[in-house]
């Protein structure tokens, strides 16, 4: 694909990449508390507002409560606000996540995952996001520096459309990515600027009767977020989750928008597939851990082995669609999960993507893998043998073990 | 009185709403209400002083309080604080 505007390449590692793409996003309000693997975005961004790079106010909190707090309060006075954290950092944040998601307040927030205590770690997994799940942002997983430079600036135009008001989340795996220094190709400012574009509001009716743009003006004051007692509280909920609905739409466009300028899409902003349609055996898993898969399917390929990968880009909204879809000629599957979620029938991505198959015509063999807890090295090796336990699945015709822990010393 | 509710597709979002809490009234899920017995009653207004909700409005006009049924949440301090047990509550 050929991009129509000239860009630059900078060596970025994951957190800077983010820093540089929230700069060029024309952000008015950062409010940030550093917490590892996240600083460094923090940092950056610190920098550009001291050297007068970017006119942003820069709120330093006492914590990432506050953090969030003074981003939610921005974001619905009409600002564009954006935040950083990571791990106990997004614990903290929880109760703020929910009410920046309850008052579609269009916050972007860039989550260097790592992993949740105790015991005390700060390397990378998914612990912390997959916590949050639940809590009503979309949660966008990326694999590399580049795909976090573009997710962000898609983040705001996805979070900011009038069908959506819903915060994002952008993860990348903490040291993997956030660390580790890449090529990164960069837009020019007026480019992502043209992008982003200014923020558009939806019109609501007021205390006065009055219509008015949905965001807190003195002149025109709303009431927003107070109270809904149990005779209305379950229609704003659901009101939420048909704006996720419209999400997998909009991120899609955004995802085909971008293409356009810079030439790079992430399959169709919701799933990448890699050689995924005439896979007999697929690995489907989130973030870095695709890049090895990837080199690892080549070399299959090459062997002659139909195997495939499904990146799950987009977990929140899932695209149940789009995994069936892709999944379809899949006979044995393999979800990687990052995180644990103790005492339920393997990870969380396992859960959703063996449950988005039970409405499926075919049903392929499905097993879990548990790895890199803790920022575990995973190598080209294991996701090999998972591919040959896939393989062999097929040879018996069933599962043996479903969830098995990758990488684990037994 | 009971006031329309709205489906979750004619509301705004996020609690945006007309005349603020006005359009979220308290009446539609109590269970108990207060019934006043006109005969003891002594206009001592200690009722409209003690409701959380304001839901017991003085009348002047007529020399006589009103209950709100529409904001009213059935609390029962009312009856509690009636000097006169004139205000019973009764299930709805």
């Amino acid at each position: 694909m050929k991009s129509v505007v000239k860009q630059e390449v900078l060596a970025l590692n994951g957190d800077e990449a983010v820093a540089f793409a929230a700069k060029q996003s024309d952000v008015d309000v950062v409010a940030a508390y550093p917490i590892t693997p996240q600083t460094i975005i923090v940092e950056r961004f610190s920098e550009y507002v001291a050297n007068g790079e970017v006119e942003t106010e820069f709120v330093c909190t006492e914590s990432e409560h506050s953090a969030l707090t003074a981003c939610l309060a921005a974001s619905v006075t009409g600002a564009r606000a954006f935040t950083a954290s990571a791990s106990a950092g997004l614990a903290l944040m929880h109760e703020m996540l929910f009410v920046t998601s309850g008052c579609r307040a269009p916050v972007v927030m860039a989550i260097a995952n790592r992993a949740l205590s105790a015991p005390l770690n700060i390397h990378g997994d998914h612990s912390d996001t997959m916590t949050e799940r639940d809590s009503g942002w979309i949660q966008i997983y990326v694999e590399n520096a580049q795909e976090a430079y573009d997710s962000v600036i898609q983040a705001f135009k996805i979070a900011e459309n009038t069908d959506v008001l819903l915060p994002v989340i952008v993860g990348l795996d903490g040291f993997t990515l956030s660390h580790t220094l890449e090529n990164v190709h960069v837009l020019s400012d007026d480019a992502v600027k043209r992008f982003v574009g200014t923020r558009k509001f939806i019109n609501v009716t007021n205390h006065e009767g009055r219509t008015v743009p949905f965001k807190l003006d003195p002149d025109n004051p709303t009431s927003m977020g107070p109270i809904a007692l149990p005779n209305y509280y379950f229609e704003f909920k659901r009101q939420q989750e048909e704006a996720m609905k419209n999400a997998l739409k909009v991120i899609q466009d955004v995802n085909k928008e971008y293409a356009e300028i810079s030439g790079r899409s992430y399959g169709d902003g919701l799933v990448d597939a890699y050689y995924v349609e005439d896979a007999e055996v697929a690995i489907v898993c989130l973030g870095s851990t695709a890049g090895t898969v990837k080199a690892v399917v080549d070399e299959l390929r090459a062997e002659g082995v139909k195997a495939g990968l499904l990146r799950i880009r987009t977990f929140r909204p899932l695209p149940v669609e789009r995994i069936v879809d892709t999944l379809k000629n899949a006979k044995a599957v393999a979800v990687m999960d990052r995180s644990m979620s103790f005492g339920g029938n393997g990870g969380p991505v396992f859960h959703e993507v063996r449950h988005a198959l039970y409405d499926a015509d075919k049903h392929p063999y499905i097993v879990n893998y548990i790895y890199g807890l803790g920022g575990r090295d995973t190598s080209p090796m294991q996701i090999r043998k998972i591919y040959e336990d896939l393989q062999k699945i097929l040879r018996i015709k069933r599962v043996e073990t479903r969830v098995q822990y990758l990488g684990l010393r037994e | 009185m009971t006031a329309k509710e709205k489906s979750w597709k004619e509301i705004s979002p996020a609690g945006v709403c007309w005349k603020s809490s006005t359009q979220f009234l308290t009446g539609d899920w109590k269970t108990y209400k207060p019934v006043r017995d006109l005969e003891k009653c002594t206009r001592c207004l200690l009722c409209v002083l003690f409701c959380p909700d304001g839901a017991i409005h003085w009348k002047p006009e007529k020399g006589d309080i009103e209950f709100d049924y529409n904001f009213c949440k059935g609390c029962g301090i009312c009856a509690n604080e009636c000097p006169a047990k004139a205000i019973e509550m009764k299930l709805e």
